[in-house]
């Protein structure tokens, strides 16, 4: 006897939401907000900050002391509830190529742990002038309203600064530098490079009406999730609210199979499994909107073939799953004998970074398209498990307290003195940079592997090219200068063995492209409100939709594109036409 | 919600995590301090139920007989001894946590084992006893010869592999402790106002703002 059958539920919703990340939980906040009767379904376990963070936690209260697991990528107390592998759901690389792929199952997705970084993609991000990347179909002020409303809805910190392809915002004020950021910010002048306050999705003040959220406490641990709702993470920010309205049900659990279509090739719901009893269901509704993430959603619309749309849903132009594209990027780091000894005081600050390097060298013409920014970090942080590794490489290049030269490495009461005096002397910079869309970078459906729960799964196809690996050299070569400008010791630098330390696709985790947006149907997925051109009542909204990522973190514009494609759902549903 | 309401809110929340939050002093100077643990047996709300029963299971497994844990014992002392300021790696658990740790991490276990094995071995070989049981200036001159790279033999590159090893695990067990953190001058993982680097701190580096 077997018990397992499709449970099909009678009720009829305005709009059913997959995924409940940034762009599933903006357009659930939108849709919920304008009275629509909208079913979320998210693969993993309801999350509430206020509930489930590890937030304020010291390291003894994890046995490993924060170090990572398989299951916390991140460390002991990061808030993803996932990472670069799952239990049971495998996906698979082709000829011998890599791509990284980190999944958060979790109610808020990877807004949970996330660094924060919102920055707006400029007018040439959208409209490039490199001869080499694919305009989009919208220009920056197309978007411009909705960054604007995502900027008072969710509250951001920065500063304005007038840069061309930098856009300003509504900013809260920004915090100030750390000392070593101090360092950073005078030695990047000395090497003519640019840096800015950050901006971040954090409330440095009360966000003017809003009472369920908090001030940050300056804590700096973001990626744990706040407590008080003081960072943006779309579980608190967007899905929470969205519920309180009444008109949002979240299932939890709910793992998607595929999207259900009808004989036009209309979507009518989406069957899922749930993971609570492994039992099959399938609900329906007017609208489909997918924001399971970029890949996600790719796959998704790959496996729901039926004889509209053989190819896949929204597939007529074969586009889906190609352009796959994340951030370029690169590290280094060093330390600053400056800052040996140095005074103790709270130096958490906020869980983003405080300063920046925004690209700062234009359409100048180098061999590589466009650019990247620069991330820095240091400070007097919490020690966690790797605390001061391999002091055996710095406590052997500066005199000690005598002034007198010592052995590297050592033990004993010395040895316990210099991880005092080297405690809190390092920092790290990275750059994140524009990677080109390939149609050659791509994800597919494996045609052997299933996942556990019979899904076939996602192979992927993707290699950096020429241009990548030169602008992950021009960041280690700025890396270097800005270093030596400093006056500080800098780490060996990544050089052509490692591709200059460019990290591996999907590693930093900004994946987007696969279900392009475009003007021709030909030559794309969805049109430039984010509706598939084969199906008027499907819609992604997650970073899919991406044509071409400037150097800038993800996150902004998929908020901002993802409450553009709510709003206009809600005006098409007014003209009655989905 | 200003960040006095949400201070509130925190503690309301944080009560039931074993928090008390001082919401009465002003801004900047709050202290949240350990109250009373969280009830026996009430799972934390930040882990999934199957981490929850990894933790434990680790917690319970013994990898290190007693020879190699006193051994660890010897040598995280020496490592990080007791001083004016705080306790000794042993005070602070480390052999506990380095314990933990190789269950955690079995990539540290074959280091670790032979490596302990290759100290008693050359202890025997100089002093006819394992290391442990060697005199304080014997352990001293043997790690002498162990625990500075670029001075050591290159016969000894295996023990000063384990060594620093043991160094870095040292270090995290012991600044990753209660004593250690306080000993470190962490002061953070508490609300405050950040308003950037005290003046006193600019001056001393010369900055002129909190800017630079």
């Amino acid at each position: 006897m077997s018990d397992l059958q499709i449970k099909k539920t009678s009720t009829l919703y305005d709009a059913v939401i997959v995924g409940s990340g940034a762009g599933g939980g903006m357009a659930a906040y939108v849709l919920a907000h304008a009275g629509l009767k909208v079913l979320m379904l998210e693969a993993g376990p309801f999350f509430d900050p206020a509930k489930n963070s590890a937030q304020l936690k010291f390291p003894w209260e994890s046995p490993r002391r924060g170090a990572s697991t398989n299951t916390r990528n991140f460390g002991d107390f990061d808030a993803a509830f996932g990472g670069w592998s799952l239990d049971g759901e495998p996906y698979t690389t082709k000829n011998g190529t890599d791509f990284q792929w980190f999944r958060s199952r979790m109610l808020g997705g990877r807004t949970n742990h996330w660094g924060r970084i919102s920055l707006r993609m400029g007018p040439y991000d959208f409209q490039p002038k490199d001869g080499l990347t694919t305009a989009w179909p919208i220009t920056y002020d197309d978007v411009k309203p909705f960054y604007d409303k995502v900027d008072r809805l969710i509250g951001i910190f920065g500063t304005v600064e007038g840069l061309e392809n930098e856009p300003d915002g509504i900013f809260l004020p920004p915090p100030a530098p750390r000392l070593n950021e101090l360092y950073i910010k005078k030695g990047a002048k000395k090497a003519g490079v640019t840096t800015i306050a950050s901006r971040g999705s954090i409330l440095t003040q009360a966000l003017p009406n809003n009472k369920d959220r908090g001030a940050c406490f300056y804590c700096g641990q973001c990626n744990r999730s706040c407590k008080v709702y003081g960072d943006f993470s779309s579980s608190s920010c967007l899905v929470i609210p969205a519920i309180k309205t009444g008109n949002l049900t979240v299932i939890a659990n709910a793992m998607a199979r595929e999207v259900l279509t009808d004989d036009k090739g209309l979507a009518t719901g989406i069957s899922y499994i749930n993971k609570d009893d492994m039992q099959e269901y399938q609900v329906k509704g007017k609208i489909v909107i997918l924001g399971a993430s970029a890949c996600e959603s790719a796959r998704l619309l790959l496996n729901s073939k039926s004889s509209a749309h053989p190819g896949g849903l929204a597939n007529s132009s074969g586009v889906v799953g190609k352009y796959l594209h994340d951030s370029t990027g690169a590290g280094a780091s060093g330390w600053l004998p400056q800052l040996m000894d140095r005074k103790r005081y709270n130096e958490d600050g906020v869980g983003a970074i405080h300063i920046y390097s925004p690209w700062w060298l234009g359409n100048k013409k180098l061999d590589f398209p466009r650019g990247y920014h620069i991330e820095y970090g240091g400070g007097l942080h919490m020690p966690g498990y790797g605390f001061m590794d391999g002091i055996e490489a710095k406590n052997g290049l500066v005199p000690g307290r005598d002034g007198k030269m010592k052995d590297a490495g050592g033990f004993g009461a010395d040895l316990k003195n210099d991880y005092r005096r080297f405690y809190g002397a390092s920092f790290g910079m990275a750059g994140r940079g524009t990677a080109i869309a390939r149609e050659d970078n791509y994800c597919e459906i494996d045609p052997e592997v299933v996942d556990k729960y019979g899904i076939p799964v996602l192979r992927f196809h993707y290699k950096w090219a020429a241009e990548e690996i030169k602008q992950a050299k021009h960041m280690q070569d700025t890396f270097q200068e800005i270093m030596h400008e400093m006056g500080a010791i800098a780490e060996p630098p990544a050089g052509p063995e490692t591709m200059y330390g460019l990290k591996a696709p999907g590693v930093i985790i900004h994946e987007v492209g696969t279900v392009r947006m475009g003007d021709d149907p030909k030559k794309s997925a969805l049109n430039k409100y984010n509706q598939a051109h084969d199906c008027n009542n499907l819609f992604v909204v997650d970073a899919a939709p991406f044509v071409q990522q400037g150097d800038k973190n993800a996150t902004w514009t998929i908020l901002a594109l993802s409450m553009r494609t709510a709003e206009y759902i809600l005006a098409q549903r007014k003209k009655l036409n989905v | 919600m200003n960040r006095r309401e949400s201070l509130r809110t925190l503690a309301i929340g944080a009560a039931a995590t074993g928090l008390l939050l001082d919401a009465s002093c002003k801004p900047g100077t709050q202290k949240i301090t350990e109250a009373a643990p969280p009830k026996e047996g009430a799972p934390d709300p930040s882990r999934l139920p199957n981490e929850i029963a990894r933790d434990k299971k680790l917690s319970e497994e013994k990898f290190f007989t007693d020879h190699e844990l006193a051994t660890i014992t010897v040598l995280v002392d020496i490592i990080i001894p007791k001083d004016e300021k705080s306790g000794s790696a042993s005070d602070a658990k480390v052999p506990e946590f380095i314990e933990f740790i190789v269950n955690d991490m079995p990539e540290h276990q074959t280091p670790l084992r032979g490596g302990l094995r290759w100290l008693d071995v050359q202890c025997l070989n100089r002093y006819n006893t394992t290391f442990r049981e060697a005199s304080n200036q014997q352990q001293i001159d043997m790690v002498t010869l162990i625990a500075y790279p670029k001075k050591a033999k290159p016969e000894m590159a295996q023990g000063v592999a384990f060594f620093s090893r043991m160094r870095d695990l040292t270090a995290t067990g012991f600044f990753t402790s209660e004593m250690g953190v306080k000993d470190i001058g962490y002061v953070g993982n508490s609300p405050t106002i950040w308003t950037g680097v005290p003046a006193d701190v600019l001056k001393a580096h010369g900055f002129d703002s909190v800017w630079g």
